[in-house]
């Protein structure tokens, strides 16, 4: 008998963990605001390594890297 | 610096389609999507012209326009990017864009339209730079590595350019400087030919060119 009650005892405090769980539901349904991006921040190219934050250095090497398109640059004209 | 942009010289294109291999290839694009392809006009006739088409990052972008669910922003340096996350593969875009860029993969049994899936200028998306979720999402993340996109960087003939759109400019026009012909990057003209300049009346094959006003009749009121 006092098994049954321990066991008892479980199994309500599992049933009300269960119960309460449902009352921690986060909220579904976005409020959109018109008209603005509503998605995750993003960050510019030269944030991380290997630029750390150093928007010049990117800058400089991404317009060398496009003269590399410039054939007339690159065999001399 | 200026904006990003592509720019694809007709006179160049051999339509190769290495751009798209280098696309997929670089971005792991699941089958059935292509974030860029090769459009042939006039093809197999004489004077046939192709171009290299994807994602031009509008400056307005009509996507971004009519996403219901505002899930489009444009980067600092003009590359537009969307969200996934908040994506509900709607396909608005698709129809407000000129160039078919939004494509959409199968998703599910039932071959339901997944999330939007286009090109990011090789720019990744609003994830961790660099990191696995950014590349499961949005592909490689180049231009954080300070690199371009692989499509115009895997282009045999340089006939697509990417870059800062000040200075593929000042390439293109450097190369019609050389070449001197083929100005046009793209258009009506460089598609379908230019109407004829109508004849001198009374010429060989006098009258007026198809679509062209007859001449008026010297002295004439015009």
């Amino acid at each position: 008998m006092k098994r049954l009650a321990h066991w008892a005892t479980i199994a309500c405090g599992a049933m009300a963990a269960m119960m309460l769980a449902g009352c921690g539901e986060r909220p579904q349904v976005i409020e959109y605001k018109q008209g603005k991006y509503q998605g995750k921040p993003d960050q510019p190219p030269y944030a991380a390594a290997p630029f750390n934050g150093n928007k010049d250095l990117w800058e400089r090497d991404v317009r060398n890297r496009t003269q590399n398109q410039n054939e007339y640059k690159r065999i001399g004209s | 610096m200026a904006r990003m942009k592509f720019l694809c010289d007709a006179e160049r294109c051999i339509e190769c389609n290495g751009c798209v291999t280098a696309c997929k290839q670089e971005n792991d694009v699941p089958w059935g999507v292509n974030r860029r392809r090769v459009v042939t006009i006039n093809d197999g006739v004489p004077g046939e012209r192709s171009i290299s088409v994807a994602c031009m990052h509008c400056s307005d972008a009509p996507c971004m326009a009519v996403c219901p669910v505002d899930c489009f922003y444009r980067s600092e340096e003009g590359v537009v990017l969307h969200d996934k996350d908040l994506c509900i593969g709607c396909g608005y875009c698709f129809y407000a864009c000129p160039f078919g860029a939004p494509q959409f993969p199968q998703a599910g049994a039932f071959g339901v339209r997944g999330k939007m899936d286009k090109c990011t200028f090789c720019a990744g998306g609003p994830e961790k730079d660099g990191s696995e979720d950014e590349f499961r999402k949005y592909g490689r993340n180049r231009l954080s590595e300070g690199k371009l996109p692989a499509c115009a960087e895997m282009c045999s003939t340089k006939a697509l350019l990417g870059g800062d759109g000040d200075v593929i400019a000042e390439i293109y026009r450097q190369r019609v400087t050389m070449r001197g012909k083929g100005s046009d990057v793209w258009g009506w003209g460089t598609a379908y030919g230019r109407p004829e300049a109508p004849r001198a009346p009374g010429g060989p094959g006098g009258g007026p060119a198809p679509g062209q006003p007859a001449q008026p009749a010297p002295g004439g009121k015009t």
